[in-house]
């Protein structure tokens, strides 16, 4: 089955006088339960595509499915219904709420949901435990490292079990040793909920861990390669 | 407490000295409200009565058409026995019976004309500030004597003072010549010159006789406990009247519409005083959370990212205002209460007040008069002009575009 396609997908953006290529006839498919890396120098689409994926931004032209629905002609409202049930992000900065707690943060997305709030608490407890943050969901993500506040981010993503979650850089702030644990659990969860995760990075690492590889170069796919991940 | 409710809470107290600033400000306009409006409505409560006291009374029975064209042949038949059973039926001797009639008085070197009145002299003191304005000698007694009180200003024009005799001509009810001799037995000083000048009184049997009036008069006056009593009072009074007489009922806002008019224009004035200050209150709502908005535009984008929608984000910064708002509210509120409170235990005065007042019979203090109204109407309005003001930063919301948004920082 089909997790994300795009199809001949166009973004141009006007940097001064100069128009900018984000996105050049881009077309992927990517099935679902893939682990899957964009790789992209610097400014080479791969936000760009990331965004166009998870609807935070329209394409020019072309066509974006999500487990085969359209959502580049969906409303604002619609798209961020679709992000709200069915995709999960996690940011280069963490961006966790600052006044909540760990678990707050994670139990925020579910209580938008409509999630009863018994449901809430066990699920976020379960997921950061899952995450690896037991006894510490009472924190303030300024009283945690930048590994834990990313491991939270991700909790907070995979807790209502999206069938996608989109990372964009995730590992750009974090030191080697919590980005290799950070790719991990990534993998991990991917095995265990065949959940489809879509990386942006240029973190030769985490690109390492991928079962597959597309490479992007000034808004167009210069390489797609199936690997065998580390 | 919700999760939602929680995030607002604490989104609050990110920046506690500008929060606080806010809500001081709020506190601060609410409590000023709250005394202002409740001694505003304390001192209509004085003027109304210091007006009606003075004279017209909470309410009058008249012939009808007596009270805009004052005839003398417009009475009110058995007044006398009209008022006694007022009285009786009502339980209160805050009613008194009236005539009057336009004369002239003469002392032995001048002449003026004035408007006479005859009043019960036991029961005018309760229904008139006059008897209690006397400067010299006494108030009328009997009410057949031939006693007579006139003001300061009329005692000066005429050139007599307490003792001396005056005599008053006019027209009786049948049209025939009225003349009687009277003592002054007291001079009243009410301060207004119109009143001190152009009004005596004489007991109400003397000016029957003097005016064959046949036990007619013109009005009787009644006083209500408390003005808010009056419609309740006026609805007895007129099943109390005796069948087969022509006779109306009028309140005091018949009587006196000018006193109403005059506390309108008044409320009109300060009421634009305060809705400057609720302005500038919800400009200082506006700018903080707008700056609030502003500066968390980076994190707005992310839970945008994450699915909330602009109408949530904007319901989250209108429950900041409105929980800015309630406390601002509630502590306002209550702050102004207790010093309204006090002021309406130990009254309100500034320098000079006092003499001022006594010239005019009135009380040396004003007190707040503090009511639910008066207590919520300002903090009421405040926070809905708050909640009015956080709209903008509200719905800029609807304009920010999530990946726009994650670049600010």
């Amino acid at each position: 089955m089909t997790a994300v396609r795009c199809v001949d997908l166009c973004k141009t953006y006007r940097q001064g006088d100069e128009n900018i290529k984000a996105l050049d006839h881009v077309s992927i498919e990517i099935d679902a339960g893939g682990f899957v890396c964009l790789s992209a120098p610097s400014g080479g689409g791969k936000t760009t595509l990331l965004n166009a994926i998870g609807g935070l931004d329209k394409p020019d032209s072309g066509e974006v499915y999500i487990a085969g629905q359209r959502i580049d002609n969906l409303s604002k409202g619609e798209r961020a219904n679709l992000r709200l049930r069915q995709i999960g992000f996690v940011f280069q900065a963490f961006n966790l709420i600052p006044v909540l707690t760990a678990r707050e943060n994670v139990e925020f997305v579910m209580q938008v949901q409509g999630v009863p709030a018994d449901d809430r608490g066990k699920k976020a407890l379960a997921t950061l435990e899952e995450v690896g943050l037991a006894g510490l969901e009472d924190r303030l993500p300024a009283d945690m490292s930048g590994g834990q506040q990313q491991r939270v981010a991700v909790a907070r993503a995979i807790v209502s079990r999206p069938a996608l979650v989109l990372a964009d850089e995730p590992t750009a702030n974090l030191d080697s040793k919590t980005a290799d644990g950070l790719i991990e659990l990534f993998r991990v969860l991917n095995e265990r909920h065949s959940t489809t995760f879509v990386i942006a990075t240029h973190d030769q690492r985490v690109m390492s861990y991928a079962k597959r590889l597309i490479s992007m170069l000034d808004g167009r796919i210069v390489d797609d390669i199936e690997q065998n991940a580390t | 407490m919700i999760l939602v409710f929680r995030l607002a809470w604490r989104n609050l107290w990110r920046h506690p000295r500008r929060t606080w600033l806010t809500i001081g400000a709020m506190m601060f306009s609410n409590m000023l409200l709250v005394f202002m409006i409740s001694l505003q409505f304390g001192m209509y409560g004085l003027m109304i009565d210091n007006s009606l006291q003075a004279f017209t009374g909470h309410m009058q029975i008249q012939a009808p058409g007596y009270k805009d064209d004052q005839r003398m042949r417009q009475t009110v038949a058995d007044i006398v026995p009209l008022s006694d059973l007022l009285r009786r039926e009502l339980g209160s001797d805050d009613i008194a019976a009236r005539a009057s009639a336009f004369a002239l008085v003469s002392s032995d070197e001048r002449s003026y004309g004035i408007a006479v009145f005859g009043v019960e002299p036991e029961f005018e003191v309760n229904v008139s500030t006059i008897p209690g304005l006397i400067g010299e000698g006494r108030y009328l007694g009997d009410n057949a004597a031939t006693e007579i009180v006139i003001g300061a200003a009329l005692a000066r024009n005429l050139r007599v003072k307490l003792g001396a005799e005056l005599t008053l001509l006019g027209s009786g009810l049948d049209g025939s010549f009225a003349a009687a001799v009277v003592t002054i037995v007291g001079i009243f000083d009410s301060g207004l010159a119109e009143i001190d000048r152009s009004i005596v009184e004489i007991p109400l049997g003397l000016f029957q006789d003097v005016f064959y009036m046949r036990g007619a008069g013109h009005l009787v006056v009644i006083n209500a406990p408390v003005i808010d009593d009056v419609a309740e009072l006026q609805i007895r009074v007129n099943a109390l009247l005796p069948a087969g007489h022509d006779l109306v009922v009028h309140d005091w806002d018949a009587l006196q519409p000018g006193l109403k008019q005059a506390i309108r224009a008044d409320i009109s004035s300060s009421f634009f005083m305060y809705g400057i200050l609720v302005i500038l209150v919800a400009f200082s709502v506006l700018n903080t959370q707008l700056m609030s908005v502003l500066e968390r535009t980076h994190e707005f984008g992310i839970v945008m990212a994450l699915g909330l929608t602009p109408g949530r984000l904007a319901w989250l910064v209108l429950l900041e205002t409105a929980i800015m708002g309630v406390l601002g509210l509630l502590l306002g509120a209550l702050l102004g209460a207790l010093v309204t409170y006090y002021f309406s235990i130990n009254g309100f005065a500034y320098p000079g007040m006092a003499e001022m007042a006594a010239k005019f019979n009135l009380p040396a203090r004003f007190f707040p008069q503090i009511t639910v109204l008066t207590l919520l109407i300002g903090p009421i309005v405040v926070y809905l002009f708050t909640m009015l003001s956080a709209l903008y930063p509200a719905l800029r919301l609807h304009r920010l575009h999530p990946v726009a948004a994650m670049r600010a920082v």
